[in-house]
């Protein structure tokens, strides 16, 4: 691997993180473009989600043979009810290792 | 403590429940480069230049197998250009700043810091100092970031993959989102961006599954909006 590789994927990357908050002005959106801008976690985070709970590691769907379900859903409502971050993660997390080690 | 110190704080203490699953991720990756053989700078370096997890394995992923430069610079851009939404989202907040202090807040901003400084921008709107929330997010993920892959090249494999750690960084993300559930379109843009991100995760080109995930799920956000205000 050449350094450059390495440079030029940074710079790629970092005009990603620069571009909007250097070229949006204050006020250039108007009240509809914030609502929709609003959606931006809901939009993006299930698409980090879904993908590593109900893919395989071949890549396909496994809907039968799969603790992570569970234990998302677990996570979802412990999530609901507390509104609590960590406590979120860690009732998806115990139940999954639960799920694993006595079950599948 | 002054204001910038306060807030800088909170921004550190906001992210670093999020950071659980960053260590092993980070260990992870180090583990991979040095697997790869491109040595301990150079994996570092990747992590130093790029600071972008995912885009960093992908990276090594393509490296490795032999694909070219194009192809591996078209993917890291593809897994990155949710940054360009995040931007679009913190400008509001950020556009009277000092183009240093631009520069210095876009390299550090990453998925959780984005999550937790725009929860913050959002409540604290009044706050002259706001951006010091992000710093602390930041460049607490960035510290992570680095010492976790330098154990990584230290260290070797020291984390089991059976713990699941996929599974983990999905639960952050899930976690992030609790405040969405309660609302009925968000379950709705939420659902479409999982679906089409899973359906096309082995099929959409250079790994782009994510901003096109996120782009269709935007449509809806955009068409649910509409129809809301028509309805007003």
């Amino acid at each position: 691997m050449h350094w450059s590789l390495i440079i030029y994927a940074g710079i790629i990357t970092f005009i990603t993180r620069f571009s909007m908050i250097f070229l949006l002005k204050k006020d250039i959106l108007n009240s509809k473009a914030k609502k929709i801008l609003s959606f931006v976690p809901a939009a993006i985070f299930p698409a980090i989600i879904f993908p590593p709970i109900f893919l395989d590691s071949a890549g396909s769907i496994d809907l039968e043979n799969n603790p992570k379900i569970l234990a998302a859903i677990f996570a979802i409502i412990v999530g609901y009810l507390s509104k609590n971050i960590v406590a979120t993660i860690f009732a998806g997390l115990i139940s999954y290792w639960f799920l694993i080690f006595f079950y599948f | 403590m002054n204001n910038k110190l306060k807030t800088l704080t909170k921004g550190i203490i906001d992210v670093s429940p999020l950071m659980i699953p960053v260590v092993p991720f980070g260990i992870i990756y180090g583990v991979i480069g040095m697997d790869l053989g491109i040595g301990p700078y150079m994996t570092l370096g990747l992590s130093v230049i790029i600071f972008g997890g995912a885009s960093q394995i992908i990276l090594l992923q393509l490296f490795s197998g032999g694909v070219s430069s194009l192809v591996i610079l078209s993917s890291v851009g593809a897994v990155n250009a949710r940054h360009v939404l995040y931007g679009a989202v913190l400008s509001e907040h950020l556009s009277n700043l000092r183009f240093s202090w631009k520069i210095i807040l876009s390299y550090v901003m990453t998925d959780q810091a984005f999550a937790v400084s725009n929860d913050y921008f959002k409540k604290n709107n009044k706050n002259n100092n706001q951006h010091y929330h992000l710093l602390g997010s930041g460049f607490t993920c960035w510290t992570i970031w680095q010492i976790s892959t330098i154990l990584g090249i230290v260290l070797g494999s020291v984390v089991p993959e059976e713990l699941g750690l996929s599974f983990t960084i999905s639960l952050t993300f899930l976690a992030l989102l609790i405040g969405d559930f309660r609302k009925f379109k968000n379950i709705i843009v939420m659902l479409v961006s999982g679906l089409v991100a899973t359906i096309g995760y082995n099929t959409i080109p250079f790994k782009a599954y994510i901003i096109v995930a996120a782009l269709t799920a935007l449509i809806f956000a955009a068409l649910l909006t509409l129809i809301d205000l028509e309805k007003k």
